[in-house]
Formats: structure tokens, C-alpha cells, sequence
């Protein structure tokens, strides 16, 4: 355990150095910023002050060994544009979109599971058509469409949730009253009202992962209760229920597990849209903003974090794995 | 004399599939006495395991129980409700699968499947359904129970899973255990010992065998009566000495004809010229004509099975008694 661990932290220090140069050659390959944030009536003198400034006069490698010696230090590059910490920016947003998509995912089990676990066991009733019906339509409805819809009804017309933004928000230690609300890393799902604005992004978030993991149970069940395994276990004399909830679920928990952890990161690195359509300040909406003024070093910080974090997820989900499935010995297995 | 275990009268179990009704079992009879082995034979398709369902209640759909009776100690299980056949499955009656590798369950460990086994059908305490989980372990010829309480399947070999299997078969000591060729995905040692061990076993206990196999060898050995499938049909029931030493019906001597040798046990079947028809279109006469060396005229109508000598019953126009071989 401890050598597969030591061996796969050996392996994500390789993979994020490899990730940092593609990274950091393809940001400086999209365009100069220069070009945008550098006011065009400046003079050549006051040009090249502030290109020297941002170290951008500097050859691409000695660039890039300046932002490898300062990363390690923690150091991820200052904002061109906020003129602040790139890392610190992005962790500020992070809290925002790290609820958004936990609560997804929440959500997406909370929902998806049971209703699968309906249609896989009884597939031919009119229930889990429409089930499967609706599932469809949870793949195919364009996420943003769905946001909109959800704004212009429960927002407009209804009135019942608010449209827009994170509401009020808490930190932990404020939330158990330790401390001020307003210290440390700010979440909406710790207040009422944060709640409240959260739900709309969550479902539009979570729309699509709910359809994945109602498929995904279904199939499971489906191909699982055709085990010999499953009929022994009926053979034993065991209650349909013991049958369905230890035999069946466990089994098709792994397949589950696996799908939707690895979703999660996918999930944080692209919420882009539903940010965008719900104005929630989180970490899609500053890289979308920094993309388009060419914020180097934030551009590079976020897929720098995104890389990171997926690495750690995979590394939880394959440890959940192992933990699920007895078969699965983490010694013998590669990445 | 007291009733027999299992008496199963013109069983019928069909399949109701899209591309018709398969007949799967279609008019199947036999006995089993108490503390008797019952050894039911037939090729691939004829029927075996679906008769082995019906008996412990697992068909499934589209597969149905259409006609007949299966009376366990007297009491009609084709008309028991599922609540009746759950407390007799694992318990009174149990059931032991083809194929080692696949029947038990891979993520949960050998004691949770055998406590949750003996907990369905007894009020005891988790520590004495681990006891018994364990004695009965060593019962079965498992090394060191404790330990192997605490293993995976896939710890095992197939043949110690298959031993688990058994173990959790007797843990009732059930009355009757229907036993689907649980040597045939073994190797011919393992199978040995483990068909010595059954029988040593089910002796002791008083406990009545249905042993399906498609190797004649094997039943020559174990069981005191054979009923031969064909079909979906019983063609050929009687006592095993009698049926081996002197078959009958123009199938079972086709069986017996293709086994090489008796000592040779676990050699796969030489093949009876012709292959078994579908069960989906059977044409109408006796099954087994369009391979059958005595067919005749009077085989285009349908064989009724019928006792044509004591104890010995069988379905066919034209049996291979000596009157028969006579009139031929
Ligand atoms: N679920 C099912 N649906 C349709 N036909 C089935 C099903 N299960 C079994 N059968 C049919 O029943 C017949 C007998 O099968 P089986 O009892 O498994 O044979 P055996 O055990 O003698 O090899 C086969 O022809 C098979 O096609
Ligand atoms: S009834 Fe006719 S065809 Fe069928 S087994 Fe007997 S002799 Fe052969
Ligand atoms: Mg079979």
C-alpha cells in the first residue's frame, strides 16, 4: 500500500511537470498580451518598461524556469490584470465552484441512484420508461438552454428562487461560530439564502450526471441480476430485499463510484457554462474572463490546479475501487 | 414405506420468447427416495437445469411453470407462493450451480455469504452462524475455516469454491439438495474427490440427491436411480444398474455407446450422430427420430413414457426388450 502510494505520487510529480511545460508553451503560443493590456497610445519607451516588467522580453525557457522556480515556491505568477496573486484568485473563486459541483454530484447520487436502481429492477413498467425518457432528454438538453429555462420559470415567472450570484455566504469556523462569517474561504451552502441561490446552478449542473449515473445503475442492475452469483443468492433462500441491496447494489456500486468520481473533476474544470448563465462568481467564470484579456499566469495557474486536482481525484477513486472491490490489489496495478 | 423426498409428476416449464414457446421441460416425471441419489442425465439442452429451477422455484421469466406437480414430502411446490419457497430454499431444499467461478459473490467475503445464509432461515446469534459456517467449512474438506471465513472468492481455487458452495448447501443439512454438474468445470481429480465427499456426506445426513450431469460415468458411480432427458422429455427412468447394465430406450444406449470407458471418468462424451433439435420447432412423433437407428413408421405419432418392464419405464415405440428386438 505504502510503495503504491510512494509510486503513484512519483508518477502525478511527473505528470504535472510534463503538464506545466505543455501548459505553459501553449498559453505563450495563443497570443500576445501585450498586445492587449498595454495601452496602444503608450510610447515605445513605456512599452518596453512594462514589457520587462511582466518579464515578457525574457526567451521562452528562462520564462518558463522563472515560473518553475517560483511554483515551487508556491508561487504561481501575479495577475497581469488584478495585479494580485494568480493562486490566491483562483482559490478565492474555488470555494464557489467546488459546492456547485459537489452539490451536483450530491444530487446527481441522491437522484440518479435510486431511480435507476427502479428501472434496472423493473424495467418494463411505465415508470422506468419514463424514466429512461427523461434520462435522454437529461443528456441531450444543452446545458445552457436548461439554466435559461430554469431562470425565465422559477426565477421570472415564479419568483420562487433567486436568478443570479452566491448569496450570502459563511466560512466553516464562522458557520460553528468560532469566528467572524466573513473570515476565511467563503460558502454559500453554509446559509440559507446561499442555499437558495445554489440550487438552480446545482440541477443545471447536475442534469447530466443524474441521466449518467440513471443509465449506469440501470445497465448495472440490469446485467447484474442475470449473474449466477444473484440466483445463487436467491437459491440460499435470502429476501429479495437482501438480494437487491447487498448482493446487486454492491456490485454495481463500483462501476458507479468509478464514473461519477472521475466526472467530478470534469464537472470542476468545465462548469464554465452553468457559471456563466448564473453569474456565480466561481473559477469558470475568472478563467473565461482572463482567457479573453490573455491573463497569462492565471490562465496558467487554473490548469496547472485543474491538472492537480485531477490527479487527486483519480488517485481517490482508484483507492475507493480498491476499497469496493476486493479483487482489485493496488500493488499490482499501473496508473 | 414413507414418502419419497421429491416426486415430480409431468413437469412442464416453458418459455414464453419472441421467437415462440420453448419447451424447455416439457412432461417430466421422477422419484427420488429418501437418502437416494437421483442422477439426471441428458446432453446439453435437454432440459436439465431448467427442471432443477422448477424444482427449488428460480425460473424466471419468460420462463413459467405451465403444468404438473412437484411434491417435496408431499406438498405441491408448483402451487407454493414465494414466501413458502424462500423458506425452503437454503434450508429444506438447496441448490449447488455449474459453475464454481460465478456463484459466489465476488465483493462480499465467504463468512458474510455463509452467515446471511444461516440467518435467513434460523433465529441464532451472528456468533453461532459463524460457528456453524465454520464446522461446516471443515466439513467439506476446507483447511483452517477461520481463516478462510475471512477470504474472497477469488482467494479460492474453483474447486475450494465449489467445496464452499457445497458447505453452504448442507448448512441446514437440507433434505434434498439439486446439484447442476458441480464437477464438470473441475478437473478429474477434484472431481473425484469431491463426488466422494457428496456422497459420504448426504449418507450421513439422510440427505436425497438430483444429480445433473451429461457423463454417464460419473452417475454410474453415485446414484440409485437415472432418469435420461431428451428434449425436454424423461425418456428412459429406472433403477441405475438396470439402466446402465441393459438400456432401454435407443437413446440411453447411444449415451451409453459414447462413453469410451467406464473407468474413464471425466472424458467428454463422443457425440450421438445428429445434433438435438431445437425446442422451438419440434417436429411433431418422437424427438429423438430424425437420429434414431430403430426409427419407424410408428414413430411420426408421440411416445408416451410407460412402465414396459418393473421398475423400468420408458418412452418408445419400439424399446430394445427382447420381445421388441423380436417383433422388429
Ligand atoms: N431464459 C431462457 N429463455 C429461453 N429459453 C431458455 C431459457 N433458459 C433455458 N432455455 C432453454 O431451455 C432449454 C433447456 O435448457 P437447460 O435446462 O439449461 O439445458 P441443460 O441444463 O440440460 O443443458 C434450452 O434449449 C434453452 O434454450
Ligand atoms: S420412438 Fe421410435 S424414433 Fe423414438 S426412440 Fe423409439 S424407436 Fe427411436
Ligand atoms: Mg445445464
Amino acid at each position: 500500500m505504502a510503495v503504491y502510494l510512494v509510486r503513484r505520487l512519483m508518477q502525478a510529480l511527473l505528470v504535472v511537470l510534463a503538464m506545466s511545460i505543455i501548459v505553459f508553451v501553449g498559453v505563450y503560443a495563443i497570443g500576445d498580451p501585450v498586445e492587449i493590456l498595454i495601452s496602444p497610445d503608450a510610447d515605445q519607451l513605456e512599452r518596453e518598461r512594462a514589457i520587462r516588467a511582466l518579464g515578457l522580453d525574457l526567451p521562452l525557457w528562462q520564462q518558463y524556469l522563472v515560473f518553475l522556480t517560483n511554483a515551487l515556491q508556491g508561487d504561481l505568477g501575479r495577475s497581469f490584470v488584478f495585479n494580485e496573486p494568480a493562486l490566491k484568485l483562483i482559490l478565492q473563486r474555488m470555494p464557489a465552484t467546488l459546492e456547485l459541483a459537489f452539490g451536483a454530484m450530491f444530487l446527481s447520487i441522491l437522484i440518479g441512484l435510486p431511480l435507476g436502481l427502479y428501472a434496472g429492477l423493473r424495467p418494463n413498467s411505465a415508470a422506468s420508461k419514463t424514466i429512461m425518457a427523461g434520462s435522454i432528454l437529461g443528456f441531450s438538453l444543452p446545458t445552457f438552454w436548461v439554466g435559461l429555462m430554469l431562470i425565465m420559470v422559477f426565477a421570472v415567472q415564479l419568483g420562487w428562487l433567486p436568478s443570479t450570484g452566491r448569496g450570502e455566504t459563511c466560512s466553516v469556523l464562522g458557520f460553528i461560530g468560532l469566528q467572524p462569517c466573513s473570515a476565511g474561504l467563503q460558502w454559500s451552502w453554509l446559509t440559507g439564502d446561499g442555499l437558495a441561490h445554489m440550487v438552480m446552478p446545482a440541477i443545471n449542473l447536475a442534469l447530466f450526471k443524474i441521466s449518467l449515473v440513471i443509465r449506469l445503475t440501470r445497465a448495472g442492475v440490469r446485467e447484474t441480476m442475470l449473474m449466477d452469483y444473484v440466483k445463487f443468492a436467491r437459491a440460499k433462500g435470502l429476501s429479495a430485499s437482501r438480494v437487491t441491496f447487498v448482493h446487486v447494489f454492491k456490485n454495481i456500486l463500483i462501476p458507479v463510484v468509478t464514473v461519477v468520481g472521475l466526472e467530478l473533476g470534469s464537472t470542476i474544470a468545465f462548469s464554465v457554462v452553468t457559471e456563466s448563465v448564473f453569474a456565480w462568481p466561481g473559477m469558470g467564470k475568472l478563467i473565461i474572463d482572463s482567457i479573453n484579456v490573455l491573463d497569462r499566469p492565471v490562465i496558467v495557474a487554473y490548469l496547472m490546479i485543474i491538472v492537480m486536482m485531477f490527479i487527486t481525484i483519480n488517485l481517490v477513486v482508484d483507492l475507493t475501487y480498491s476499497l469496493l472491490d476486493p479483487r482489485v490489489r493496488l500493488e499490482n496495478k499501473g496508473t | 414405506m414413507a414418502a419419497p423426498t421429491l416426486e415430480v409428476r409431468n413437469l412442464r416449464t416453458h418459455f414464453f420468447t419472441r421467437a415462440g414457446v420453448v419447451r424447455a421441460v416439457d412432461d417430466v416425471s421422477f422419484t427420488v427416495e429418501r437418502g437416494k441419489v437421483l442422477g439426471l442425465v441428458g446432453e446439453s439442452g435437454s432440459g436439465k437445469t431448467v427442471t432443477g429451477f422448477s424444482v427449488i422455484g428460480l425460473v424466471d421469466p419468460p420462463g413459467r411453470i405451465v403444468g404438473g406437480q412437484i411434491l417435496f414430502q408431499g406438498r405441491d411446490l408448483a402451487k407454493a407462493t414465494e414466501a413458502e419457497m424462500r423458506d425452503l430454499r437454503g434450508n429444506r431444499i438447496a441448490m449447488i450451480f455449474q459453475d464454481p467461478m460465478m456463484t459466489l459473490n465476488p465483493v462480499l467475503r465467504i463468512d458474510t455469504q455463509m452467515i446471511e445464509t444461516v440467518l435467513a432461515h434460523k433465529k441464532v446469534s451472528h456468533e453461532q452462524a459463524r460457528q456453524r459456517a465454520r464446522d461446516t467449512l471443515g466439513m467439506v474438506g476446507i483447511p483452517s475455516p477461520d481463516e478462510r471465513l475471512k477470504s474472497y472468492p477469488h482467494q479460492f481455487s474453483g474447486g475450494m469454491r465449489q467445496r464452499v458452495a457445497i458447505a453452504i448447501a448442507l448448512l441446514h443439512e437440507p433434505d434434498l439438495i439439486v446439484a447442476d454438474e458441480p464437477t464438470t468445470a473441475l478437473d478429474v481429480t477434484i472431481q473425484g474427490q469431491i463426488l466422494a465427499e457428496v456422497q459420504k456426506l448426504a449418507q450421513t445426513t439422510g440427505t436425497s440427491l438430483i444429480w445433473i450431469t451429461h457423463d454417464l460415468s460419473v452417475v454410474a458411480g453415485l446414484a440409485d436411480d437415472i432418469a435420461v432427458m431428451y428434449a425436454g422429455r424423461v425418456v428412459e427412468h429406472g433403477a441405475v444398474s438396470d439402466v446402465l447394465d441393459r438400456p432401454l430406450h435407443p437413446y440411453t444406449a447411444g449415451l451409453i455407446g459414447s462413453v469410451p470407458s467406464r473407468n474413464k471418468r471425466g472424458e467428454p462424451l463422443r457425440q450421438i450422430p445428429g445434433m438435438t433439435p431445437s425446442l422451438l420447432s419440434l417436429p411433431p412423433g418422437c424427438a429423438f427420430r430424425s437420429r434414431c437407428p430403430r426409427a419407424a413408421e410408428a414413430c411420426l405419432a408421440e411416445p408416451e413414457i410407460n412402465e414396459i418392464l418393473p421398475g423400468r419405464e420408458v418412452r418408445c415405440f419400439r424399446p430394445l426388450t427382447e420381445t421388441a428386438e423380436q417383433a422388429a
